[in-house]
């Protein structure tokens, strides 16, 4: 076994990689550029070599870098990652020549598989099922309505030199494809002056599925079931799950040995991934292969027990696998959320900044990993699994340079809706603050209908989230419960706050048992009855709650069971109540007495002020420069104005065309978010 | 007897509708609750005992005579928050608009001079029309019993003003002299000269809520520590305050049941400072994570952001905190900044409140608008109210300490109790680019030289060891730390005794 390896990549990854590398007894290289000289990885490497500036194409992704770093450290081997130079050639051709292993597959099955037209043809050779359609050109509409047939409708004609949806028809019979081939073709002949078309199967209802395979250099290859990663928000996965809701046995096993055929036929020798998209009849097209690590494989390995980069280690290391096909289990179901440091409620934005708090849930380990001891951490053994991929830490810094992914929660239980009910309180349970991330959106998914009855296809997001996230509103069950609790934790921050020194004696404020609850426009009057282990909360509109939970003032994570069912909620104080977030809703939730209350109702509801018209400042930073004067009719895409943040200089333009009505801020201003800068009529 | 006491019941009625049911709703329709419905949110449920109900006032002229309500315009008495004492007015815009007579004043005086004897917090309710012109120099002379207490209690009990509806003319220098202003977003405004006024002498036309209103008097005049969205919101916030402070200055700050751990690590503070020294970062953070469950209550959050002062609790008793926020100004010190912070670090020296200082101050702001505008006294208040101060003291410096600055911010020197630094501190008479430019003029045409130069001083100074060669810092310690060092710190100064030579009061530069 190697010695010594060399992880050319950095975040969660380079953290993953080095895990199990250490549990091997493999000594771990970690490279970074300044952007990382404080990252994860590099603390947890046994060794870290600089490697240049933040920008990747000048660190990451320069061969000659890495190729310095293995020389100086004398790494044996060197595992790629995801992204990056996972899947270059020149890369694997430049260790090769030095004599350090590559953990990733020869480069004869990088280059093949690299390649869209090369990789199809290979698929088709070895009798991989691919999207039927045809690839020369059509006469006239008699020809494609023949072609059409052939393929099988419904069918999709496309113009070659496409894009953006010009010159794209679906049709679903004879009339319809004569049609959309001449609409297609003149708008096509319009858009692109191409008017080529092709005909190529639609496929409905699509989900992305994907077979995870793992071959070594001695012919054997082994598929290790699929994983579903139909939850994407432009082409990005957001959520990952092993096995498919979709898929029976009999579609498994045809989709996982078409892929290792097609693997065995490119000498693969690694492990790596067959894409498919896959339609409502479960008809399964071969879409790409991925040759290196994919991100979500966790969620394989936490049903199949097998340590995907202990495998890859071992098969650069020559050894030929130790399971066979018949070894391959299929237990449990795992689920993965991405966490990414992008703002759903504006527009999913990338966010960079210091992660004041990180805590991600306490990972358990369980199923089969635990039991085949390929546990990665010293988590304790649960009935559900909780694994937390992660490269960053609290204080650390969310930096532009890289991707906006920065953790990977997974979670395993014997059946799906175990999985998902574990994800929602691990998510309930993640903190992460200073950065506006995805957790809040995570949680709508892992409640949203489509999502539970696994019916999702790669349109879910798009369909479900027409006008993007807007926030969870609760429903009145939860609602109550968090009411509820609420409620009971009022309680106990107004008693201590009545125990304050110097009071008046025998005169104590003695806290009262009525409270009324005020959340998500609504309002409950409820009594408390409190005993030693929690409260019995009551609502004046009937019906009653058992709160327990062990939260004290000033904890930020309250852990309640309302009811006996879990109830895990952010908390931050604020006036008279608290912010509550869970389930990804994210409230301002007022319990105050009932005369209080009585009175609460008097005050004026103060709208926020109308911004559509005003130019806010995105970030806090520095006026550079205002590129308009009062008066000026701005055009859509103008330029406004500067505003430095982070040293970056940040152009601010026109959302629409417009008339600068008032100008607040002049160069040299210091602003913070959501000042106004200008005001339009 | 029955007869008797339904005559107390139908007396007692008749006060509590003040000016009437129509103005009662006219009061509500203008987003505002009345004197008695603001002392119900202020005070512990119950806890009001009403004094002087059924003062009237005893002018004769203008047919005042038959309008005699009985409260005269304000509500006076005593109750509890969470079981503490506080004495409270609450003027009462519904009876005569809350304006200010003789009487009315000696009813705030009798209250205030009960909080004097029995040494208890005074919390004032304002909203009113100003002096009662009817009364003429009756109502002035009222204004000024009431001036006198504010200033002899100064000092001796915290008072607070809220301002819940108009404060204008002479009225405003009540609340003026008192610690604490806090106002009433888009209903309450204050001011000497009204809109009309200054428009007459000066020409200017301006509105009240732009002349005086919680904004102008929060972000601009600083009179104002602080504003809120409404009655309610306003109210709950000053029970809030005034679960931070000491009733007199006879008593030690309250302690509250904490729940948090008192060494408490945060990791993360570590890293807190950027490599970059000229990158700002986020001091509320580092005041979150210190303070017993990140509780900070902010003074004059709108003001002078390039510092901070506020109250947290450590181990659950009040300390207050002045510090230098880089996001603003690099958190230099400035005329405004100086002022802001100089009259907390007052307040608190006045009640016993221990100070906790984090210093991160690259020196004060050059430039002819601070030297016009006088900065060598604001500054000097700053440097004066430290050096003062008796109280426990106990400095952390993050990052730079620069110049007289340093000095300033609760150094060694100025009887600090306790100077922490972290190993990212910089305590130097400059940065060390400026050094090196005086130093080595001769060479300032030679870059490269420069460079050298520069590097050789950031060696060299740039670190918190030569001050602590010198005994000017305590100990050096690690960031995540620093909520054990600072909460022992204060423990170990718990019975700190320090008295100023006698003198019939200080000369502050004013």
């Amino acid at each position: 076994m190697f010695d010594k390896i060399l992880i050319a990549n950095r975040g969660e990854i380079a953290c993953r990689v080095i895990k199990t590398a250490r549990k091997m007894g493999i000594k771990t290289v970690a490279v970074y550029s300044d952007a990382d000289k404080q990252a994860l990885h590099v603390q947890m490497a046994d060794e870290a070599i600089h490697i240049g500036p933040p920008q990747a194409n000048q660190s990451y992704i320069v061969i000659d870098k890495i190729m310095d770093a293995v020389r100086q450290s004398g790494a044996q081997a060197v595992h790629p990652g995801y992204g990056f130079l996972s899947e270059n050639a020149k890369f694997a051709e430049a260790l090769a020549a030095e004599g350090v292993a590559f953990v990733g597959p020869p480069v004869g099955a990088i280059e093949s598989m690299g390649d869209k037209i090369t990789s199809k043809k290979i698929a088709q050779e070895a009798k991989v099922s691919t999207v039927p359609g045809y690839m020369g050109l059509i006469e006239d509409a008699d020809e494609a309505v023949k072609i059409s047939n052939e393929v099988g409708y419904p069918v999709m004609l496309k113009a070659s030199a496409g894009g953006g949806g010009k010159g794209m028809r679906i049709a679903w019979n004879d009339e319809e494809a004569r049609e959309g081939f001449q609409s297609s073709k003149n708008e096509a002949a319009n858009s692109f002056g191409d008017d080529r078309i092709f005909i190529e199967k639609f496929v409905t209802q699509p989900r992305h599925i994907e077979i995870q395979v793992l071959c070594d250099a001695h012919g054997n290859g082994i598929y290790l079931n699929e994983r579903e990663c139909s939850i994407q928000r432009r082409q990005q996965k957001v959520v990952e799950e092993a096995p498919s809701p979709f898929l029976d046995a009999e579609t498994r096993k045809a989709m996982g040995e078409q892929s290792v055929a097609l693997a065995k036929a490119v000498g693969y020798a690694s492990a790596g991934t067959v894409e498919f998209i896959v339609d409502g009849d479960r008809n399964f097209y071969f879409l790409e292969m991925n040759t290196r690590l994919q991100v979500e494989h966790p969620v394989t390995e936490l049903i199949t027990g097998v340590d995907l980069v202990e495998q890859m280690i071992r098969v650069a290391n020559g050894e030929p696998l130790s399971i066979t096909q018949d070894d391959v289990q299929l237990n449990g179901w795992a689920i993965e959320n991405r966490l990414y440091a992008e703002d759903p409620y504006r527009g999913f934005l990338p966010s960079i900044g210091r992660l004041t708090r990180y805590r991600p849930p306490a990972e358990v380990a369980a199923g089969l990993l635990l039991e085949n001891d390929k546990w990665q951490g010293d988590a304790p053994a649960g009935k559900y699994a909780v694994r937390n991929d992660t490269g960053v830490y609290e204080g650390g810094e969310i930096s532009m340079y890289y991707d906006p992914m920065i953790a990977k929660l997974c979670t395993w239980g014997p059946t799906r809706d175990e999985a998902i009910e574990e994800m929602r309180i691990a998510l309930d349970s993640f903190e992460v603050e200073g950065i506006g991330h995805n957790l809040p959106f995570l949680s709508a998914v892992m409640d949203h209908p489509v999502f539970i009855k696994g019916e999702m296809t790669t349109a879910f997001i798009e369909e479900q989230y027409p006008d993007g996230f807007q926030g969870v509103t609760l429903a009145d069950a939860e609602l109550r419960r968090v009411a509820a609790a609420a409620a009971a934790m009022n309680r106990v921050s107004e008693i201590r706050r009545a125990r304050v020194s110097g009071r008046l004696d025998n005169h104590e404020r003695v806290v009262g048992s009525e409270w009324n609850v005020a959340l998500q426009d609504q309002a409950f009057d409820v009594t408390i009855e409190a005993d030693q282990q929690g409260s019995t909360v009551r609502f004046a509109d009937g019906g009653e709650l058992r709160v327990e939970g062990d939260w004290t003032p000033g904890d930020s994570l309250a852990r309640m069971t309302v009811d006996g069912a879990p109830l895990v909620i952010k908390v931050d104080k604020i006036t008279q109540g608290f912010r509550m977030r869970s389930r990804g809703a994210d409230l301002k939730v007022h319990v105050r007495s009932p005369r209080q209350a009585e009175l609460a109702k008097l005050m004026p509801e103060k709208l926020p002020p109308d911004t559509s018209k005003m130019l806010l400042c995105p970030m806090p930073g520095l006026i550079v420069n205002v590129n308009v004067a009062e008066g000026d009719e701005v055009e859509d895409g103008q330029a406004l104005c500067t505003v430095e943040a982070m040293k970056m200089e940040n152009i601010l333009r026109a959302e629409k065309k417009g008339v600068v009505s008032k100008i607040n801020a002049a160069a040299g201003d210091s602003l913070a978010v959501d000042d106004v800068i200008m005001e339009f009529e | 007897m029955k007869d008797i006491l339904q005559e107390l019941h139908d007396r007692r009625e008749n006060a509590r509708l003040g000016g009437g049911q129509r103005r009662i709703d006219s009061q509500h329709a203008k987003g505002k609750l009345t004197a008695r419905e603001r002392i119900e949110l202020l005070l512990d449920e119950g806890s009001f005992e009403e004094y002087d109900t059924f003062v009237a006032h005893r002018c004769t002229d203008f047919g005042m005579e038959d309008n005699r309500p009985y409260g005269d315009g304000v509500v006076t008495g005593w109750g509890t928050i969470n079981g503490r004492m506080v004495y409270v007015f609450s003027q009462d815009f519904t009876v005569l608009g809350g304006s200010v007579s003789a009487t009315h004043a000696a009813k705030i005086c009798k209250v205030m001079d009960m909080a004097m004897q029995n040494g208890a917090p005074i919390i004032g309710l304002n909203d009113s029309g100003g002096a009662r012109i009817q009364e003429g120099v009756d109502a002035l002379a009222g204004y000024a019993e009431i001036f006198q207490r504010n200033i002899m209690a100064s000092g001796v009990i915290p008072q607070i003003s809220v301002i819940m509806g108009p404060c204008a003319g002479g009225a405003v220098y009540s609340p003026a002299m008192t610690d604490f202003i806090f106002m009433v977003k888009d209903s309450s405004y204050m001011f000497v000269t009204g809109p009309d006024v200054v428009k007459t002498v000066t020409n200017e036309v301006v509105t009240a809520e732009e002349l005086g209103g919680a904004s102008t008097h929060t972000k601009k005049s600083s009179v104002a520590d602080g504003a809120f969205e409404n009655d309610v919101e306003a109210l709950a916030e000053v029970r809030r305050l005034v679960d931070y402070l000491p009733l007199n200055n006879r008593e030690k700050p309250p302690v509250r049941p904490f729940f948090d751990d008192v060494d408490r690590i945060e990791t993360s503070l570590d890293t807190l400072i950027p490599e970059n020294p000229n990158m700002p970062y986020d001091m509320k953070e580092l005041i979150a994570k210190v303070a017993d469950e990140g509780d900070f209550y902010e003074i004059q959050k709108d003001f002078a952001g390039n510092i901070l002062t506020g109250f947290i609790r450590l181990e659950g008793q009040t300390v207050g905190v002045v510090a230098n926020q880089p996001m603003v100004l690099a958190g230099c010190l400035d005329i405004d900044s100086s002022r802001k912070a100089a009259r907390f670090v007052r307040f608190c020296d006045c009640f016993e409140i221990p100070i906790l200082t984090l210093v991160d101050v690259p020196g004060f702001l050059p430039g002819t608008s601070q030297e016009y505008g006088g900065v060598i006294k604001h500054g000097a208040k700053l440097l004066f109210a430290y050096g003062e101060a008796t109280v426990p003291k106990v400095t952390v410096i993050t990052r730079k300490a620069y110049g007289g600055a340093y000095d300033v911010m609760a150094s060694k020197h100025l009887r600090g109790d306790v100077n922490y630094a972290w190993p990212t501190a910089e305590i130097a008479v400059m940065g060390a680019k400026g050094a090196t430019e005086i130093i080595h003029r001769a060479d300032l045409g030679d870059a490269e030289k420069i460079a050298a130069h520069t590097a050789e001083y950031e060696d060299r100074f740039a670190n918190p060891f030569v001050a602590a060669e010198r005994g000017f810092i305590d100990e050096v310690i690690q960031p995540k730390s620093t909520r054990r060092r600072v909460s022992r710190a204060f423990a170990m100064l718990r019975g700190k005794q320090l008295t100023n030579p006698w003198k019939k009061h200080d000369n502050i530069p004013l």
